[in-house]
């Protein structure tokens, strides 16, 4: 079986990749794009660490398959920061020491900047529902929570 | 393994008919991408219905709705109107997984998947939703409760995919209400759900009504003895006796890491009576 010819748009820019049927999103931005920003944790849409958007829409790319995003537009970690300036979740993830060992945290970032997307203003308690399917075995989420609503805030007045 | 996404029902349709060995039919994946990749499936061809303009459609149609198959459970809870119109539905829709799953999870997938705890499935059925399905021999309407008929085993015949789902039109004074058990508060599989459907007259008495429960038999039930229980009645206490009483008496449950047999079928009883609560509240507010 050939493997499929897709072209799609990953952080703005165009690319051409080859996949098989079975190679999902994932795999494909880690292996084939060596996009390794998204984190591979359950492989089964339950941790959230390889969330990404498509076509605006919060995703995780272990139950996408490569194939069906052509023509999509896909938005991942690596287009966060603009050049070395960070994006502001990514700054107060920092300052509010929102992260451990960091597996988790590019999905965290990457949901937590379409949330505020969509809300410039959530409250905690609908920070944490979003949140929900992102996993994080280390920081007991409260420091997260703090870190979203702080830029949320910083974000609103800028 | 093939991967097709044809822009067109007739070609979808073709493409499973003519699959020579199994044939999955791929809406948001949140299902069939986890069992692919845990060995349970192995296709020998993916049929991506994402494409086909109806099978993502939400369009007002004779007073209710149509619901494209493969609309996700994010773009119904974006739907103003269908959320007025539906509360109960969308809201099952929207119990399932994680914001990242709610942004591919569809109906038909959830149906289609056919697990008797899938939570949209209930709420369709007290909705009296009515499943249009395509194959090779042409189109026809399959009530939801007559499409699942046991656990991984759907009545669709091979080549048949659903495209959408029909909420008839609503009466002044309905309501509707989809409450599931879990033992936390998110993202878990219902212990028991309960979907209930009414519609009542000025006085507050109910005049039409549709129970459905999940996760309590093989399959998603309609309960026809619960809707009797609570018809004629404004919803009193020894309605909501009688409620409770015909809900649980339709119970077939098994025992698992979930929730024993006694547990399921006693908390089927307070969901279901919860459900027409909330049911009547929206129905006299309409």
């Amino acid at each position: 079986m050939a493997k499929h010819h897709v072209t799609a748009t990953v952080n703005g820019d165009a690319v051409e990749f080859l996949c098989e049927t079975e190679e999902t999103l994932l795999d494909v931005l880690r292996d084939t794009l060596h996009l390794t920003g998204s984190k591979e944790g359950c492989s089964s849409g339950d941790c959230g660490a390889c969330s990404v958007t498509l076509d605006g829409r919060l995703v995780c790319s272990c139950l996408v398959l490569g194939c069906e995003v052509a023509g999509r537009s896909i938005e991942t970690i690596e287009g966060m920061a603009t050049g070395e300036t960070l994006h502001p979740l990514q700054r107060k993830f920092l300052e509010h020491a929102a992260l451990q060992c960091g597996i988790c945290t590019p999905g965290f970032l990457v949901a937590s900047k379409a949330l505020l997307e969509r809300d410039p203003d959530p409250t905690e308690t609908e920070i944490r529902y979003w949140l929900a399917g992102n996993l994080c075995r280390c920081t007991g989420y409260d420091k997260i929570i703090k870190a979203v609503m702080d830029a949320a805030a910083e974000m609103r007045t800028s | 393994m093939r991967y097709e996404a044809p822009e067109t029902l007739d070609t979808a349709v073709a493409l499973l008919a003519g699959a020579r060995g199994d044939a999955r039919v791929l809406a948001g994946g949140t299902d069939l991408l986890v069992q692919m990749r845990y060995d349970i499936l192995d296709p020998e061809l993916i049929v991506d219905i994402k494409r086909i303009p109806e099978i993502r459609a939400v369009t007002e149609e004779g007073g209710g709705w149509r619901i494209g198959a493969a609309v996700t459970g994010a773009e119904l809870k974006e739907h103003a109107a269908l959320g007025r119109a539906w509360p109960g539905v969308v809201e099952a829709a929207n119990l399932i997984g994680s914001t990242q799953v709610q942004g591919r999870a569809t109906l038909g997938g959830n149906l289609c998947n056919g697990s008797p705890a899938a939570d949209s499935v209930p709420a369709l059925i007290a909705a009296g939703a009515i499943a249009s399905v395509a194959g090779p021999r042409g189109r026809r309407d399959v009530p939801v409760e007559d499409v699942m008929i046991g656990p991984r085993k759907l009545s669709l015949e091979r080549g048949e995919l659903v495209v959408s789902f029909l909420l008839p039109p609503r009466a002044k004074g309905s309501g509707d209400a989809y409450l599931r058990f879990i033992p936390r508060t998110e993202m878990d599989i219902a212990v028991v759900g309960a979907g209930v459907s009414l519609t009542a007259d000025g006085a507050g008495t109910i005049t039409r009504a549709r129970v459905s429960l999940g996760a309590v038999a093989e399959k998603v039930l309609l309960v026809p003895g619960a809707a009797q229980a609570i018809v004629g009645s404004r919803l009193d206490r020894a309605a909501q006796g009688r409620l409770e009483a015909a809900a649980r008496a339709a119970c077939r449950p098994i025992d698992d890491k979930r929730g024993t047999v006694e547990f399921r079928i006693d908390v089927a009883g307070v969901l279901t009576r919860r459900a027409a609560l909330i049911a009547l509240e929206r129905a006299r507010a309409r």
